[in-house]
């Protein structure tokens, strides 16, 4: 601001003119300078001089209202278009009713259907949808956290041209005229790149793209990818098909490096399936057996009753063994790696050839293509084709996506690409080294990116436009066998992101229709029927299109075609093997800056906030090497530096890392974690690599875990046996007796809550962590705090081991708490702010907590987690949104821990005593029982003897954790059993 | 006042160097006070300890802001240095009252020079001690809870918890500390309201002194008053670390719960009382010339009683291994294993180095009276007793009953900051104490001449085969 010269006589002057003390701030005051005004005006506005005077009871409550009512507008709209909620459909929202929409969200293209919460509006919770195929009712731990992605602040918010803030109207003004140009030449230069893609509409507009701009070409690239599924089933059949597993009917599972309880599309029915075969609680008396060879450890492995580590490449050679003993015809046979003997295998082979047609050989998505087409051909072979796995038609386009990627790059290097539209994936990161994608895409005229995230490819391309949410925008996918669900949004986009069918249209030239719009308009050129809008209801209604599940498709192996693959699997004895690996948390690196995801303890090593190169204690043991060492792994003249994690149970001389860190580009939560394996994955060998060197840089790398000892030391936590024992008798594990006790126990003539947990059942693939930090407003605390040991997981999974170091058994055990009948931690409490209900449960008063953590020592379980800290974000909005409105979100000083989910068991008390009823056995469930896939938690009403949950306390597999200690805990286990093969030899 | 004193067999020091009056103990004492200039030594000392004073302050505003979670505590071991400090102090307090309230009544009148200041001592670190509990709440603002008093909410404290019982030990034991040890100071403040020529210190030891007049009725009443604290106070020497033992004991940790509790945390009280009352004395008659009234025969006494408390504690530190091993219990043979082989295992290693092997110097005549070696032995006996309190906290918490949930614990920045911080605090009350008020009670080491007197009397009388007759 330009100032005018003070007048100083004028101010002497009337400074002598004043009477009295007269303060005064500065000559230009005094001057009353015209800026001095404007510049008091600005500072002071008057508005707010309104809080100087007396407040009214009326401006309170008008700058209440006006407070709600804009704080309300930051964000949280419905959508405009309607939706349908799942199971009533009140007139209004009930203020404080939760709703439930049916839809569906989907992880490499495939769709999970679930039921999402919504508290005004608020998309809180997400529940899996028991109609649905892919979900039964529950999900994983990935789904569960998808719901902190929506309100994510470090999502990008805008639309970005070249890094500056622009708007979607300048996006579609800039593209306009090189659409015009790409019209004039059928749309030579434009290159679509997506990640797998199964929606049904998306596809319908590629179809159209395709006819409007007939030169353009769509590829399709993801980097956990099943380009070895499609491929195997075309060695096998001569056409790309997509197998489904049918564990209800497999008395024998064999897997070949397949995660198929956690790392494979349909894993959550395919868990619950499995474990419905080992299931001895409803009187069955027989389980499933389960074999598995695998490159790396993983909870598929950890639930087997036979277990071999073999490195990645190795495995073919077994699979061409197993084929051969089993009678496969022309299998060009390897040797057997060293560490597989031979008899393992014959007692493998006498087993399926007892089950024929019951059994199932399936092979992990890392493997080359030619052991699933052994796997097809034993399968076949066995007659398990029909029973235990199915065929259909892809579910997602089927492409060989390393093939896309390098073509794309090829076209880009070579200049014939003048327009790339990137919808969501972020190749950049992810695509294989060896192609250099950067390079190339940076010669294209013009690049657009859709994503979530600004993030490396983001920062590399012209136009940034943010991508809405799965639960903010219309959409479709199928499900792993086909099942179609038409995905409703919850909200309404947050910061205005679109969906790939809004870009699409555009694209099209019909930027002004809606993903809603698009959506529906092509399902109504679907349906067969009459009255599309009473379907059109039905289907959004119940989640997914009835009847969509894909046909099976009757197939036979074509005889020689995977005789004729030559061993590829190289020199398999030999040097030291890379194996990558999907991170089971951040996955391809897409949930990087999900805080849930980060902190969550990853199966098998419990490492959160980064990624590990993991080596076997023997391998460790030959290279001189120890936890956290920095090591540079070498691979082809790429070098990698990263952190050791010795991992018991890793085949020798192999190297898993984990995809998915090292980002550069990624909000505050994933900054700075982790290492970036894609820079040694090749599009050669984008799953394992021989011909790894490893040596130490004498650096160190923190690693933070949540559990540092896996020895049980000998005490009776985790309850085994094995089935035959259990046949013989049923009363087979070790009981403790309560102490007896001076005082009579308490009565709890109502409802008495308690939970079983059934080790028999847990896969420990964590969704029961993830969902109760998502139900209980659970806060992260960064991996600094972790590595205090201040993680704030109200129920974690122990995980202990048991036998050699190289190929231990190992066991997952949830711990929530224990809700004692005789808590230690309650009478320790010097001001009661622990205390038991008239129902059982051990509560928390958060309140009353003055956080002397007494109880915590006291609590023989550690399961009470303390808020060293301020955890809980209470600044940012967004956040904010997220959070449950029925729990409290707890200040720094407090203790807390798992309550049973009492507000879920206070909302089904009330409806029933509205109802005058009692409640009834499943109808209040704790979100990690309603989230488990394997319905390994159970809980309820322990007074109730037909109960779920006292019938499992009846069994005699039912056991107290430290019962010697006379806690009583209402929480009990069943023994994890086990079925081993008699005739496999003892190691 | 009659009785039959037992005579020393051998010819040892007395509890006063012979050739003092009641004038020149006076003016000795008062003269610290009121007379000598405050000496450069005395400004370096007070600067140390005030300078860590404003670290604690530094520590507990940062503390405050941030919340517990700047410590090192975690879960499962979630109490850490507050608790260990907390014990340790309140522990250091036990010598005094020991020595000033039950030592009174044993009529032990060797207690006579120390008590003043051991009394000191123990308010001090009392004072130190009580920061502790509030500090290491998690929302310390609310501490208030914790004291059952009528209030909105129609709400009691948990009266099973050890943690009510502790507060309402250790505000006991503070109160009727300040209250022993303010009602022993009034003679002597009178004395200096007489001696001192400044008109605020007159002032204010006028205020002090309650109109003491030094009348006999005054005198008797003093006496009773003061012997009748002293019964109160003499339980608590028992009382309040049993009490604090029982935070531990109540616990179903294994380490934690042992009936051995009560005493051996008394006994190891008492040894590092001993421990910083040696630690506080030896330099005293130093640097103030007071080796007439703290002579070598009260540090041979109290060197011998540390030397009994050491062999004390190592009788827990054995039981404590045996019965481990005795009970069979899993849980407590692993703690016992733990301590010794685990990664914690040099602190139980300094624990029995401090407080089992060093004080085995101690049956030596010679380390006894060797005021420089004693010195050190007190300070590594100081050293000890909080490793000691470290083994018991961290040791039992870090390892207990679930394996997956075991976990380290290791003190910040902060943690010591605070710890040293209430060094400085104690210090500096302690410096402050010393220039202010008179560390020796006067007109106890004048009773104490008297007897002296008295015994001269005495010995005339029976050499004159006349009948005893009284002394006071």
């Amino acid at each position: 601001m330009q100032q005018q010269p003070l007048d100083l006589a004028a101010i002497r002057a009337r400074l002598a003119a004043e009477s009295g003390p007269h303060y005064w701030r500065s000559l230009a005051e005094l001057a009353e300078t015209d800026e001095f005004q404007e510049f008091l005006r600005r500072e002071f506005p008057r508005q707010a001089s309104g809080w100087l005077g007396p407040v009214s009871r009326r401006t309170v409550l008008q700058m209440m209202a006006a407070s709600l009512g804009l704080a309300c507008l930051t964000a949280c709209g419905q959508p405009s278009e309607k939706i349908l909620p799942y199971v009533n459909q009140p007139p209004e929202l009930v203020p404080g009713q939760p709703l439930f929409y049916a839809t569906a969200l989907t992880l490499g293209g495939v769709a999970t259907g679930v039921l999402v919460e919504s508290n005004m509006g608020r998309p809180t919770k997400i529940e899996g949808n028991p109609d649905h195929p892919a979900s039964l009712g529950h999900t994983d731990a990935l789904t569960q956290a998808r719901i902190l992605d929506l309100y994510d602040p470090d999502r990008s918010q805008t639309v970005l041209n070249a890094g500056e803030i622009s708007r979607w109207e300048s996006f579609l003004a800039a593209l306009e005229p090189n659409l015009a140009g790409h019209r004039a030449t059928g749309g030579r230069g434009l290159r679509l790149l997506t990640e797998s893609v199964s929606s049904p509409t998306l596809l319908a507009q590629m179809a159209t793209l395709q006819t409007t701009y007939p030169q353009a070409r769509w590829y399709q690239y993801e980097p956990v990818n099943r380009d070895n599924v499609h491929a195997g089933s075309r060695l096998a059949f001569g056409t790309e098909l997509n197998p489904v597993y049918r564990f209800e009917n497999a008395a024998v599972v064999v897997s070949l490096d397949a995660d198929f309880l956690q790392a494979m599309p349909g894993n959550v029915p395919y868990a619950n399936h499995f474990i419905q075969r080992r299931d001895v609680t409803q009187g069955a008396h027989t389980m499933n057996r389960l074999y598995v060879i695998e490159s790396t450890p993983t909870i598929t492995g950890a639930m087997a009753d036979h277990r071999r580590p073999l490195r990645a490449g190795q495995i073919e050679a077994v699979a061409r063994s197993l084929a051969a003993a089993l009678g496969v015809a022309d299998v060009v046979s390897m040797p057997l790696p060293v560490d597989m003997p031979a008899s393992w295998l014959a007692a493998l082979v006498a087993d399926l050839q007892r089950n024929r047609g019951t059994s199932l050989v399936l092979a992990g998505d890392n493997q080359p293509p030619v052991v699933h087409a052994l796997c097809h051909a034993i399968n076949e072979t066995l007659g398990n084709i029909g029973h235990s796995v199915v065929l259909t038609d892809p579910v997602t386009r089927p492409a060989g996506q390393v093939a896309d990627v390098r073509q794309l790059v090829a076209e880009m290097a070579a200049g014939q690409v003048t327009t790339l539209v990137i919808i969501d994936g972020n190749p950049v990161y992810t695509a294989p080294a060896d192609l250099d994608f950067a390079a190339a895409m940076n010669k294209v005229p013009l690049r657009i990116h859709l994503g979530a995230y600004a993030d490396e490819t983001a920062f590399l391309c012209h136009w940034h436009l943010p991508a809405a949410h799965a639960l903010e925008s219309w959409s479709d996918a199928r499900a792993f066998d086909g099942t179609i669900s038409i995905m409703q949004p919850l909200i309404a986009p947050l910061y205005n992101g679109k969906s790939a069918h809004e870009l699409l249209a555009a694209l099209l030239g019909q930027p002004t229709l809606s993903a809603h719009g698009i959506v529906r308009q092509y399902w109504s050129t679907q349906h067969q029927g009459s009255d599309f809008d009473s379907w059109w209801q039905t289907t959004l209604h119940a989640g997914l299109i009835a009847g969509s599940t894909l046909p099976l498709r009757a197939v036979k192996v074509q005889a020689t075609s995977y005789a004729t693959t030559n061993p590829t699997g190289g020199s398999p004895d030999t040097g030291l093997e890379i194996n990558f690996q999907p991170d089971r948390s951040v996955w391809d690196g897409r949930w990087n800056n999900n805080g849930w995801l980060q902190e969550l303890p990853r199966p098998m090593t419990k490492l959160t906030w980064d990624n590990a190169a993991l080596i076997s204690p023997h391998t460790a043991t030959r290279l001189g090497l120890q936890n956290e060492d920095e090591v540079e792994l070498r691979l082809r003249g790429r070098t990698l530096r990263a952190p050791i994690w010795i991992l018991p149970g890793q085949p020798q001389d192999a190297v898993t890392v984990h995809l998915g860190y090292g980002r550069t580009q990624v909000g505050k939560v994933g900054s700075g974690s982790g290492f970036d394996a894609y820079a040694l994955r090749t599009s050669d060998s984008p799953w394992f690599s021989s011909g790894l060197e490893i040596s130490r840089t004498g650096q160190h790398h923190a690693l933070v875990t949540t559990q540092h000892h896996f020895n049980i030391e000998g005490r009776d936590l985790v309850q085994v046996a094995t089935l035959a024992d259990y046949q013989h008798n049923p009363s087979v594990i070790h009981k403790d007796e309560h102490p007896p006790s001076l005082y009579p126990a308490h009565p709890y003539p109502g409802y008495a809550w308690g939970m079983a947990i059934n080790l028999n059942a847990c896969i420990g693939c964590n969704a029961c962590t993830m969902a109760c930090q998502a139900e209980n407003n659970s806060p992260i605390v960064g991996k600094e705090q972790v590595a205090l040991g201040r993680e704030m997981h109200w129920i974690r999974v122990d995980q202990y081991y048991e036998g050699n170091l190289d190929n231990p058994a190992s066991y997952h055990q949830p711990v929530p708490c224990m809700h004692c009948e005789n808590a230690p931690c309650e009478p320790v409490c010097p001001v009661e702010a622990t205390v038991h209900d008239d129902e059982g449960l051990n509560t928390m008063v958060y309140n009353r907590c003055v956080g002397t953590r007494y109880c915590s020592n006291n609590c023989p379980y550690k399961v009470r987690r303390f808020n060293f800290l301020q955890y809980s974000d209470q600044n940012t909005i967004s956040l904010r949104l997220e959070r449950n409105p029925n729990v409290t979100i707890r200040q720094r000083g407090v203790m807390e821990k798992c309550t049973y989910c009492v507000q879920r068991i206070s909302a089904g008390r009330i409806q029933a005593e509205k109802e005058n009823r009692v409640l009834a056995d499943g109808e209040v469930q704790t979100a990690c029982q309603a989230v488990c896939p394997t319905n390994a938690i159970v809980f309820g009403n322990i007074n109730d003897p037909n109960s779920a949950v006292a019938k499992l306390k009846a069994h005699p597999l039912n056991y107290g954790l430290l019962a010697e200690l006379g806690t009583q805990p209402r929480t009990s286990y069943l023994a994890r059993l086990r079925n081993p093969n008699p005739e496999m030899p003892t190691e | 006042m009659q009785g039959d004193r037992i005579q020393p067999i051998a010819p040892i020091e007395p509890v006063l160097k012979p050739g003092h009056t009641y004038a020149s103990i006076s003016d000795k004492i008062s003269d610290i006070v009121v007379k000598r200039k405050t000496t450069l030594g005395w400004f370096l000392g007070f600067g140390i300890a005030f300078s860590l004073t404003m670290v604690l302050f530094a520590s507990i505003t940062y503390l405050f802001i941030k919340g517990v979670g700047i410590w090192g505590v975690d879960i499962p071991v979630a109490w850490g240095f507050a608790i260990i400090n907390f014990v340790w102090w309140i522990g250091i307090g036990h010598a005094g009252t020991l020595i000033s309230a039950f030592l009174l009544l044993m009529r032990q009148d060797w207690r006579t020079s120390i008590n003043r200041f051991a009394e000191a001592m123990t308010l001090f670190a009392v004072a130190c001690a009580g920061l502790f509990p509030i500090l290491h709440l998690g929302r310390p603002w609310l501490f208030y809870w914790l004291i059952p008093y009528p209030n909105t909410m129609g709400l009691w404290p948990q009266f099973r918890s050890p943690l009510d019982w502790d507060f309402f030990a250790v505000s006991t034991y503070a109160t009727v500390s300040l209250l022993f040890w303010y009602i022993g100071l009034i003679p002597d403040v009178a004395s200096l309201r007489d001696r001192t020529e400044k008109r605020l210190p007159r002032l204010i030891f006028g205020i002090m002194a309650l109109g003491w007049r030094g009348s006999a009725q005054h005198w008797h009443r003093f006496q009773m008053a003061y012997l009748l604290m002293a019964g109160l106070a003499t339980p608590l020497v028992v009382s309040v670390h049993s009490i604090v033992s029982i935070d531990f004991a109540a616990a179903i940790i294994p380490g934690w719960h042992s009936t051995i509790f009560p005493p051996y945390f008394v006994i190891g009280a008492i040894f590092s009382g001993f421990a910083m009352v040696l630690t506080l004395a030896i330099p005293l008659r130093r640097f103030f010339g007071l080796q007439d009234f703290v002579t070598l025969r009260h540090i041979n006494i109290m060197a011998k009683l540390l030397l009994l408390m050491g062999l004390g504690v190592s009788y827990g530190y054995l039981m404590e291994l045996f019965m481990a091993w005795y009970s069979g219990d899993q849980f407590e043979t692993y703690v016992s294993l733990n301590r010794l082989t685990g990664p914690y295992w040099p602190i139980f290693a300094g624990v029995i180095a401090c407080n089992v092997l060093a004080p085995q110097l101690l049956w030596f005549p010679r380390v006894r009276t060797n005021t420089l070696a004693l010195f050190g032995v007190a300070l590594i006996v100081n050293v000890g007793m909080w490793l000691e309190r470290f083994m018991i906290v961290v040791t039992s918490l870090h390892r207990d009953f679930l394996p997956s949930s075991w976990g380290m614990y290791r003190p910040t920045f902060w943690d010591w900051s605070t710890f040293l911080g209430t060094l400085g605090l104690f210090f500096t009350l302690f410096f402050l104490f010393v220039r202010v008020l008179p560390m020796i009670p006067m007109f106890e080491m004048r009773e104490l001449l008297t007897h002296r007197e008295g015994h001269t009397r005495e010995e005339q009388q029976k050499l004159a085969v006349e009948p005893e007759g009284s002394v006071a």
